[in-house]
């Protein structure tokens, strides 16, 4: 028997689980042309929706002649804010505490919005009718500056009482939304103003769209019959849609089955409720009839949620020797039209208070102002924690605006100024309590890797040589140290229209030993069935290979608040290894009543449990699946079965140093990556190479963001970059090599130590390639220059500094 | 992103595609790889009643390359452009433009004949043609006329070609001497934020011949016959090379759109078409 028995590692081998690069399960369909996405949904006589939307940024509605369009063949309803008020649903709140139109309700306060809501037999006849629809404007001023906004006299929303507080607090002015603070200002005002040293920048981060392949849509089906809902939809977070639809359409929960099949990336641009989600359930409602709707890619970039569009000003101060000593931060915050910022409720500028970044700062505040503007809402977390990204570009390049001030090398302003790895858990200045990191390690590692000093001198010489007229390239170091915020998170402080943030796992082991789990979070390219799988391997002794996981339809998979902020693994990760657990406890019982010992001389080894001392007796977790459904076991349920919802104790807070190296064309403004080296410390690695993909995926999203993409308008709100031709999403083409690296620093207080990774490349990679630009000119003279750093811009960059002779 | 209604026509031979024309006048386009045209309808800013399919017509596809004269049927793809051995040989150049034209998946639609047809100032084939100094059959209701290059593209989307008439080929002289083809764009898939199209010929160190176009640097390709003059009869050497920028920089008159204002178009323009008289230079 024990010579049959395969050794530990082959056995530990056999499961797939933590820390092996299994290969995604996904991916057979997916490349295969075999996904199932909400577009691939077609029901029995199915309707099909558009909008009719402004292209005004700012007018008022005199009228809407929507006969033409009845009267076009095959148009089954015109829906308009007319239609919607007697059901109340032609306003919607918000994820922020605002409410938002659904259709225009007598004016229109950007280009883009929704008017009117087309519902015809196809999907032509609808584009033909949304043609017919007659919409007559009358022109308003038009507010697309944020400071002009706080500063004029046009009401944006006249919707809003004058005077009445807003959802955080007081207005300031009727385009004003809060005022959200974190610190001591007053502390940090005496610090700044009696230091040694003050850098003082104000930079601009873009307005940007995470722009998914696969834009947003839904179909909806009201059954007459039963009473019941099913709707279709590319929702990030499924169960807070059932929750809010129940609220909005008063259907009992129960009653409405939410499903988000197979999701074609998401980025945060799925996390919000659109009026096309309203528009098909009232359309399916009204019509008796299932309504899909999907948007096109120019109204996925003008209508639905926007990222970024902060103008942050800050000061630093230091000491001489350069040890940061306080930190002043105001962001004035572009929101849109309506606030429909997806952050937890308490959080009205998400965790923008993370902006003290990797550093040992004793003190610190920060102040945001919401305005309102006409351009489209948003506001959402584009791959990243709630406003990290913008945290930890602001940090970084504070940073580095100090660094010029003190004449001193950058990464060494970083290293003496890191959190000390015996400081953790750390407290920061504006409220977080960091849960682990080593730093210092971490950096010396990546400076190591890519031979920095080298690298400087190089730069050095190349700059003398360009001064002599030899070379017209500038060379550029771009560095990056961050630390994100992920995985909300504890109910105490985290919720979303009141829902707190906890997350959920379900586990049924098969009699035969294989299982089914359900979590509540849901993939959009990241390979939950993949990563889930592994978790419970190792935590059941359940091959992966025989564990199915399952998301998305909320009549089966428990509730949970989904998926974004990098928070499945931090979140729904705790609660399947907490889930597998608690089958394991049973398993034991089981195994040992079936070994004829106690409970506690039996121990878990792989896949079996052992009698403890004699090896050659196990039970091997098959066996006692089989037990657990086939055998009576006094005082023990049949079955093998396992829910737990887990509320985090904390965030996760993990972190990276990034390196880049680019060669910028000063003539023309082209830059070239010549290398980017990204080192990701995540706590514990479930599967190396799907953090590898995701590192790949959020680089290559930095980039885009860095160096072109962006949402921009023109004075009258009407939007310049509404196709991929404008709007900057880099091919394999456009996106460089990436070298990988990690170390390791687990989380303390999550079950597997593992802190999540799917934004972390975004958050230290767009300030990486922005520094990397900006070295170049450092020599020069440059101090900051906004994003996105385009041919145009880093060509103007050089022709300010005068290098164009 | 939905089109209007159209009616769709797929003739066999030319007779039938000019008597759909001459059917239906203005509301009627041929579509060759539809790569240009299809966006537009599909924006709705082209709405195209009638769709005429040249894909069946006999005779539109080939390369020939025969006592120096080279001759593309109006079918021939980019890919094929790039894929063209003889071609290669005869003309690299194309070889060289057809490589920055949008992507592998468009140039496996796309062809030459629809590229200059389609009088966007943003196509790259037009410019090169008058580099080339080709000369375009047109075949209409009235038979068949050729028109050059340079006298074919009269302002943003409007050609020499009337609506009746059918662009069946495109041809020009092998080009001697050194070449290049220098475009710069934002990402793979855009237009030029400037293009230049170069062929110097060279004797003993000089210049004996020059033609200059550059591409989206007007509302037509630009082909300057100062710029190519500033050149020939010299060394080629920094004062002539400077010369013939400023001769294009007097010539063109690019606008401000996303790919930035107009002071960044028109240095780009000097640097790329002294990079791509350097290169041709180098190859001449
Ligand atoms: C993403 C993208 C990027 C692109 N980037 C570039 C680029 O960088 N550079 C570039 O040059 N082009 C670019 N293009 C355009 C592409 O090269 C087109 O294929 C080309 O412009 C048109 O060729 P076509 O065969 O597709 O013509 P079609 O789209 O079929 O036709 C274009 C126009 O020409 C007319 N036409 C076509 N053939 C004839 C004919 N034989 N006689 C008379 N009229 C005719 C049509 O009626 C129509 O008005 C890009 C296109 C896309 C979609």
């Amino acid at each position: 028997m024990n010579d049959m028995t395969p050794d530990r590692d082959d056995r530990s081998a056999n499961l797939k689980g933590m820390g092996c690069s299994r290969k995604r399960v996904e991916d057979v369909r997916f490349t295969q042309g075999k996904g199932n996405y909400v577009d691939d949904v077609k029901l029995p006589g199915m309707l099909h929706g558009d909008f009719v939307r402004s292209p005004y940024a700012h007018a008022r509605i005199k009228s809407i002649n929507t006969e033409a369009a009845m009267a076009l063949d095959g148009v089954v309803a015109v829906l308009t804010a007319e239609d919607l008020a007697p059901l109340n649903l032609h306003w919607m709140p918000t994820l922020a505490g605002d409410k938002q139109m659904v259709l225009a309700d007598g004016k229109v306060l950007f280009q883009g919005q929704e008017v009117a809501f087309v519902v015809a037999r196809d999907r032509y006849v609808a584009a033909d009718a949304v043609e017919l629809v007659e919409v007559d404007y009358e022109e308003l001023p038009v507010l697309v500056d944020p400071f002009e906004a706080l500063q004029s006299d046009v009401v944006l929303r006249e919707d809003l009482e004058p005077g009445a507080d807003g959802a955080h607090g007081p207005r300031k002015h009727h385009n004003h939304i809060f005022l959200w603070e974190a610190g001591d200002e007053a502390t940090t005002n005496q610090v700044l103003e009696n230091a040694e040293v003050v850098a003082e920048e104000t930079m601009y981060y873009h307005r940007t769209h995470p722009c998914p392949l696969e834009t947003c849509g839904s179909v909806a089906s009201m059954d007459k019959v039963n009473g019941k809902l099913t709707l279709w939809g590319t929702f990030q977070a499924p169960h807070v849609v059932r929750t809010v639809a129940s609220l909005l359409s008063g259907i009992e929960e129960h009653n409405i089955r939410v499903i988000s099949p197979d999701i074609g990336g998401g980025f945060g641009n799925k996390v919000g409720v659109y009026p096309g989600y309203v528009c098909s359930i009232v359309a399916s409602i009204v019509t008796g009839k299932p309504v899909k709707w999907i948007e096109d890619r120019m109204e996925n970039l003008m209508s639905t949620a926007f990222a970024r569009d902060y103008w942050m000003t800050g000061r630093i101060s230091a000491t001489k020797e350069g040890k940061i000593t306080g930190l002043h931060c105001h962001v004035t915050a572009d929101h849109g039209a309506f606030d429909a910022c997806a952050d937890p409720t308490k959080y009205p500028a998400g965790f923008m208070n993370i902006c003290t970044g990797s550093y040992d700062i004793p003190v610190a505040y920060l102040g945001v102002d919401g305005v309102y503007t006409n351009k489209a809402p948003g506001g959402v977390s584009y791959r990243c924690s709630f406003r990290v990204t913008e945290a930890v570009y602001f940090i970084e390049r504070m940073i580095e605006v100090l660094a010029i001030e003190l004449n001193m090398d950058a990464a060494e302003l970083r290293r003496i100024n890191f959190i000390k790895k015996e400081q953790f858990p750390y407290k920061a200045a504006l409220g977080w309590e960091y849960d682990s990191g080593d730093y210092h390690t971490a950096w010396d590692k990546a400076l190591k890797t890519v031979e920095y000093d080298a690298l400087r001198r190089e730069q050095a010489e190349r700059i003398e040589a360009f001064k002599r007229g030899e070379t017209r390239k500038l060379m550029g170091i771009g560095l990056s140290f961050f630390t994100e915020i992920v995985g909300a998170g504890p109910v105490k402080n985290c919720d979303i229209l009141g829902m707190g943030m906890f997350d959920s796992c379900e586990i049924r082991i098969h009699p035969t030993g294989s299982a089914i789990a359900r979590l509540g979070t849901i993939s959009q390219g990241q390979g939950h069935a993949t990563t889930f799988a592994q978790i419970l391997a190792s935590e059941t002794g359940i091959p992966a290979d025989s564990i199915t996981i399952e998301e998305g339809d909320t009549d089966t998979a428990p509730y949970g608040l989904g998926t974004y902020g990098s928070r499945s693994t931090p979140v729904a990760g705790a609660a399947t290894a907490l889930a597998g657990r608690k089958i394991r406890a049973k398993a034991q019982m089981i195994a040992a009543y079936l070994l004829e010992v106690h409970d506690d001389d039996v121990e878990f080894d792989v896949d079996r449990f052992v009698v403890k001392g004699a090896p050659e007796r196990f039970k091997t977790m098959k066996e006692i699946a089989y037990a657990a459904y086939n055998q009576a076991i006094p005082g023990v349920e049949p079955g093998l079965e396992a829910v737990s919802y887990y509320d985090p104790p904390n965030m996760t807070y993990p972190f990276g140093a990034y390196v880049c190296v680019m060669d910028i064309d000063v003539d023309t403004g082209v830059p070239e990556i010549r290398r980017f080296y990204a080192l990701d410390d995540c706590g514990t690695r479930i599967n190396p190479m799907i953090i590898e993909g995701q590192v790949h995926g959020g680089l290559t999203e930095a980039l885009a963001v860095a160096l072109g993409q962006e949402i921009a308008y023109d004075d009258l709100g009407n939007v310049k970059t509404g196709t991929l031709m404008d709007f900057f999403l880099p091919t394999a083409w456009e996106t460089p090599n990436y070298e990988t690296d990690h170390t390791v620093t687990p989380s303390p207080h999550h079950p597997i130590g593992a802190k999540g990774v799917g934004e972390s490349p975004h958050v230290g990679g767009v300030p990486c390639f922005s520094n990397a630009v900006q070295d170049a000119f450092r020599a020069f003279g440059l101090r900051h220059t906004h994003m996105p750093h385009d041919h145009w811009r880093i060509w103007k960059t050089a022709n300010d500094l005068g290098l164009h002779g | 992103m939905i089109p209007a209604a159209f009616e769709y026509h797929r003739p066999a031979d030319m007779a039938d595609v000019i008597a759909l024309l001459e059917e239906h006048g203005d509301d009627a386009r041929v579509m060759a790889g539809g790569h240009s045209l299809i966006p537009m309808m599909k924006l709705r800013m082209a709405e195209i009643p009638h769709l005429i399919d040249l894909q069946d017509v006999a005779g539109l596809k080939g390369i020939t390359v025969a006592d120096g004269r080279v001759t593309l049927g109006a079918m021939v793809t980019q890919h094929e452009l790039i894929q063209h051995q003889g071609l290669a040989d005869a003309a690299p150049i194309l070889r060289e433009a057809a490589l920055v034209i949008a992507d592998p998946q468009v140039r496996y639609m796309g062809t030459v004949g629809g590229n200059v047809a389609n009088g966007d100032p943003g196509n790259d084939m037009p410019g090169l043609m008058q580099c080339l100094d080709a000369e375009f059959t047109l075949v209409g209701p009235d038979g068949e006329r050729t028109v050059s290059a340079r006298d074919f593209c009269e302002a943003a989307y409007m050609t020499e070609r009337e609506d009746e008439e059918v662009l069946t080929a495109i041809s020009f002289d092998a080009p001697a001497g050194g070449y290049a083809y220098e475009k710069q764009k934002r990402k793979i898939g855009d237009y030029a934020t400037a293009a230049a199209a170069v062929i110097l010929q060279k004797d003993g160190g000089t210049c004996t011949a020059a033609s200059i176009a550059m591409t989206n640097l007007s509302d037509v390709p630009v082909w300057s016959e100062a710029a190519g003059e500033a050149l020939t009869g010299t060394t080629v050497d920094a004062a002539a090379v400077s010369a013939a920028v400023q001769a294009v920089l007097d010539d063109i008159d690019p606008v401000e759109d996303n790919r930035g204002p107009v002071a960044f178009k028109r240095h780009v323009a000097g640097i790329i078409l002294t990079r791509a008289i350097q290169r041709a230079w180098d190859r001449a």
